[in-house]
This record gives structure tokens, C-alpha cells and sequence, in this order.
């Protein structure tokens, strides 16, 4: 199997081509038969190791010796995590406990988490697409990587170390939080590059702003963000403030953990490992197949998994796969960015509202772009929506009058976006509860009340 | 002439005042003057301290949102009229007052008014006409 790969020396990032790197150049041809033969014995594995994926596929009529071509994947039954729930610990491991080196779980916003399993093979895999994650983002050896995702039962943290180091740059295990402590390794280390949520690095840049460090200054010059949607004016922002390349990185627990898809430094799109991956774009509604271009929800198949394959996970994740060729040279195929997740939708008063439709709305505003909260409430039955904004240097004002009409401005775009009227509530800065580095971007207290 | 104040944006909550306080209690700085503008949801407090880059310091690393506006001081006498005297000064000019806050001064019957002009060195110009004495950053600052 002879792949083009670009030859010895660099990239086109002018980083130094990464060995682990070759399979982002395979030719669609080599690639689907790989795709198809993993395919192949990942549903024959969890056939006959996970007693759910057999019975749906019995109640569908289907046997594994069904599949003979990719796209009769379609016909093979969704998972949820809702049956990650109800199999919850163990219910859908693929591998005796023995052959497990590695268990992680995911925190659960409703009742019991999501437990996740890795045998030796796997973490491997995952290893090496991360490596190839921070090759695509132009990371090589020399490079000393902050590694500011959360470490324990989160995958962020585990899942960018290894990669790092298996990349072989210098990995400093820092962990969120301390946000201070983190400033002042970032400098004292001479880190080059960051690992994080967008929003934490966001509110890094502001608190390093507070006390006076330029980071603009200091050799970093890349972040890899993800775990959390984020949106174009996000990334503008960490890159001007900060003087770096933002590179927006995307994975899930249920599927492998961080490493599944990443921008390339053409940022145009997320090139996803399809060698281990296999994706889908289907309708929300009716779960059917959409074409190349269509937005819809992203389902996963995983092709290498051993202790916990998953076939056709529904992400809730919205985005669409793009057709073409991209600038990079990389043969994988990308998704858009992961503005929305269609479990993020909440029912206002009758009306839908996303979180990044309220984004929208306080970027629209000039200046603006704040730690922010929805809080939602009932009152006399009728549902109440405020929006919490925590007031930046840049909003400021000594006058009353500046700060209501700001007031009035961000009301005005919320109801222009979202169609329904909000409350604003300017509150002071870091007031807003930050989670595991992640942002908590609504409170629904609306079932609390009777 | 100017004066450096810090506006501090507090929630309009009980106890929400009282921690910039703290702060600049703990350090040693004095605060000579101060008001506190509010609405239904949040206020803006404005201090005059003695160490104004060194409380900008302290407050913004304790997580406040802190902005310097330069603004003037006046000694007035602490009688009816004083403050009429001044405002005179700008009778028919196109200088507006932003918003003013007062206090009594401890040298004596006087008090001092602290003004936020839009056009703050127009404003000076008018009041040394007047001959209305623009108190020096010495008065209230160190340095």
C-alpha cells in the first residue's frame, strides 16, 4: 500500500512531518476499503459481546454478514446516551474487565454518568490521534504544551497528556483552574502552545490582562480548544488578544475522548480521523442519511474500538460535511465547526432559543463579548428568561447612563434575535460559576418552582 | 488640577459595596471622598483615594471592573450659596456637568465638590475666570 504522503521534511504549516501523520493522506479508495473491513468486524465484535447492539439488530433483521458495502450502515439501529444510561456501568463493554487498563466517565447533568472503557489497543489509538490532532495543528517536539484540561475522569486531560507526549513535546500537566498560577507558568516556562476549553482560555486572557501580562509578549503561539462550542468571534478574539492561532478541536467521551476531528491551520473545517471514525450526517427528525453539505445531527461510528465500540452514536452535535478538497493536502474529510447541539435547544415561552442564538446577540453588540448566563424561571406560569452578563473593563463605564443603554442595547439585540423579550442583568466579573472549565450556559429553575 | 477617580461597578445587592472597601482598608488607603450612584439593578461606586494607581491595582486583581475618569475638585465655602457661585460659572456655556458629588472638607468651613465635565479643561479655563479655586491632585492624593 503505497500512500502519497508529502515527503520527509515539513508540512505545510512548516512543522516537521509526524510519522503518525501518514493516514491523513491516504487515497479515498485505500481508505474506504480500510473504513469498510474495520466497519466489518466492529459490528461483528459487538454482535457477539453486547447483548443491546445484538438484540436491536435482531429486531431490525439484521446480521452482521448483512454489511457488505459502507453504505449499509444506514440500516444498522441508532445509540443514544440514553442507552449508555440504562447499561450504565458496564452494559455495553465489548471486553472482559482484565483486558480494561483504563476506565473514564463523564459528569452527568441528570442523575447517573456515563461510564467509558479503553483496553490497551485503545488508548493507543486514541494516543495517536492526538498525536495527529497537535501535528495538524502544526505542534512538534520542542514545543512545551500547557495542558490546562481538566485531569481525572473527564477525557480532556488524559487524552491531550498522552498525545502530547506521544507527540513529544514537553507536557506541563497543570490541570484547570488556579488561573493565576497558570499566567505565571505560561510565562515563567516559556509555553508554546495551550490546551483548554475556549472559555477558559478566554477568561485566562482576561485575568492576565488584569495583571498586566501581555501574552502577546510571551512565546506561546497556538491554543488547542475544545470540549465546548464556540464561535468565529470567540476565536477572533483569543487570537488577537493572546497573538495566537486558536485551533478548534472536537471528540466525546461516548466515541474515544478528545482526538476525533481538528482544524488544520487552513481553519476551515475539522478533518476528521476517518481511519477510526466513521461519520454521518442525519436528520434530527426522521434519522435519515443527509448528503455531503447538508446540516444535520453528526453520528459516529467508532472502526478500531475494542472494550466499547459504538455504532451509530448520535452526538446531538450540529454541523454538516463538507465536500472538497482541503488547501492542507489531508485526503480525511472535514465537518464545519460545532456552533449548536440540538440537546442545547430550550422551549421559552413557546419559542425555541439556543445559547448560540443569545451569543449572537451580545457579539452583535459592540464590544461586547462577556461570560454570560441564562437563567431561566417561572413565574405566575409563564415562563421568564434574564440573561446574566458579567460587565468586562471594556463595557465600563463611570456613567449611569452608558451603562443602561448598553443595558437597552443588549435587550434590544435579544429580542431581534430570539423574538421573545429577556432581561438583562449586568453582574459583576467572575460571578458567574465556571464548572470543570467548561461554561454552564443555562440554569433552567423553572421545574424547581410548583 | 485633574484628579484621578476610581468608579467601581458593584450589583445592586446587600454586601456588594462593602468588599472594594475592605479591600483598600486592609491595604492602607484612604478614602477621601466618595458617592454612590445607583439604579434599580446595580451601582457605580466612585471613590478619590490617596494611592489611586495602587488601589486601580489592588481592586482589579481582588476581580473588579475599575475605571479612572479624571475629574475636578472645587473648595467652596460650606455656606447657602457656595455651590450656586460655581455652577454660575458655566451659566449659557456649552460645558455640562456629568454628575457632581459633595462633601464637607476637615480644614475648616469649607466643602468640596468633585464635578465630571465633558469637556473637563474648558471647565477649568471658566472656573480660574471665575476665580474658583480648582483644588491640586495634593489636596486630596499622595504621591
Amino acid at each position: 500500500m503505497t500512500a502519497r504522503t508529502p515527503a520527509a521534511g515539513t508540512t505545510a504549516s512548516g512543522a516537521p512531518f509526524q510519522p503518525a501523520s501518514t493516514p491523513d493522506y491516504l487515497p479515498a479508495a485505500i481508505l474506504r476499503e480500510l473504513q469498510l473491513s474495520r466497519l466489518r468486524s466492529t459490528v461483528e465484535r459487538a454482535w457477539s459481546r453486547v447483548p443491546l447492539y445484538r438484540s436491536r439488530m435482531k429486531q431490525a433483521g439484521l446480521e452482521p454478514a448483512d454489511l457488505q458495502n459502507l453504505d449499509d450502515i444506514a440500516a444498522l439501529p441508532f445509540t443514544t446516551k440514553a442507552d449508555l444510561r440504562d447499561t450504565y456501568p458496564f452494559g455495553l463493554f465489548a471486553s472482559p474487565m482484565e483486558d480494561i487498563v483504563r476506565l473514564h466517565a463523564s459528569s452527568g447533568t441528570t442523575g447517573k454518568p456515563i461510564v467509558v472503557a479503553y483496553t490497551r489497543q485503545d488508548v493507543e489509538v486514541w494516543t495517536s490521534v492526538m498525536v495527529r490532532s497537535f501535528a495538524t495543528c502544526g505542534l512538534h517536539a520542542g514545543d512545551i504544551v500547557q495542558n490546562a484540561y481538566g485531569y481525572g475522569l473527564f477525557t480532556g486531560g488524559l487524552g491531550a497528556h498522552y498525545g502530547a507526549e506521544g507527540l513529544g513535546a514537553t507536557v506541563i500537566p497543570i490541570s484547570g483552574g488556579n488561573t493565576d498560577r497558570q499566567i505565571m507558568v505560561m510565562r515563567d516556562f516559556g509555553v508554546t502552545a495551550i490546551c483548554s476549553t475556549p472559555s477558559y482560555f478566554l477568561h485566562l486572557v482576561d485575568r492576565a490582562a488584569q495583571l498586566g501580562v501581555d501574552l502577546r509578549a510571551l512565546p506561546l503561539r497556538a491554543g488547542v480548544f475544545g470540549a465546548e462550542p464556540w464561535t468565529g468571534c470567540m476565536r477572533k478574539r483569543i487570537e488577537s488578544l493572546a497573538g495566537i492561532q486558536a485551533f478548534d478541536i472536537y471528540g466525546l467521551s461516548e466515541v474515544i475522548g478528545p482526538g476525533v476531528a481538528v482544524e488544520c491551520p487552513a481553519q476551515d473545517g475539522l478533518h476528521i480521523f476517518e481511519d477510526h471514525f466513521y461519520p454521518e450526517i442525519v436528520d434530527p427528525e426522521t434519522g435519515r442519511v443527509l448528503p455531503d453539505g447538508d446540516e444535520g445531527e453528526l453520528v459516529l461510528t467508532t472502526l478500531s474500538k475494542q472494550a466499547m465500540p459504538m455504532i451509530r452514536y448520535r452526538t446531538r452535535d450540529i454541523t454538516s460535511l463538507m465536500p472538497g478538497a482541503c488547501a492542507c493536502g489531508r485526503s480525511l474529510r472535514r465537518m464545519r465547526r460545532i456552533g449548536r447541539r440540538s440537546d442545547d435547544m430550550l422551549f421559552v415561552r413557546g419559542v425555541n432559543v439556543f445559547p448560540s442564538q443569545v451569543e449572537a446577540a451580545l457579539l452583535e453588540v459592540e464590544g461586547t463579548l462577556p461570560h454570560y448566563q441564562i437563567v431561566l424561571t417561572s413565574e405566575q406560569g409563564l415562563d421568564q428568561i434574564e440573561v446574566q452578563v458579567e460587565v468586562t473593563p471594556e463595557m465600563f463605564s463611570d456613567q449611569i447612563g452608558v451603562l443602561e443603554r448598553l443595558n437597552h442595547r443588549i435587550s434590544g439585540a435579544l429580542e431581534h434575535v430570539l423574538g421573545i423579550r429577556a432581561k438583562v442583568t449586568l453582574v459583576e466579573p467572575l460571578t458567574i460559576k465556571r464548572s470543570e472549565g467548561k461554561a454552564r450556559r443555562v440554569i433552567d429553575r423553572r421545574r424547581l418552582q410548583p | 488640577m485633574k484628579l484621578h477617580q476610581l468608579s467601581v461597578f458593584s450589583e445592586n445587592k446587600p454586601g456588594h459595596v462593602i468588599a472594594p472597601c475592605r479591600v483598600l482598608a486592609r491595604e492602607g488607603i484612604d478614602i477621601r471622598a466618595l458617592s454612590l450612584a445607583d439604579t434599580e439593578r446595580f451601582g457605580i461606586l466612585r471613590l478619590i483615594v490617596s494611592d489611586w494607581k495602587r488601589a486601580k491595582a489592588l481592586l482589579e486583581q481582588a476581580g473588579s471592573v475599575v475605571k479612572i475618569t479624571e475629574v475636578l475638585a472645587v473648595e467652596v465655602p460650606d455656606r447657602p450659596g457656595g455651590l450656586a457661585e460655581v455652577l454660575e460659572a458655566f451659566q449659557g456655556r456649552a460645558i455640562n456637568i456629568e454628575y457632581m458629588y459633595a462633601f464637607p472638607f476637615a480644614r475648616g468651613e469649607k466643602a468640596v465638590l468633585i464635578f465630571r465635565f465633558d469637556q473637563p479643561d474648558a471647565a477649568i479655563a471658566r472656573l480660574q475666570q471665575h476665580g474658583i479655586q480648582v483644588l491640586s491632585s495634593g489636596a486630596l492624593e499622595e504621591h
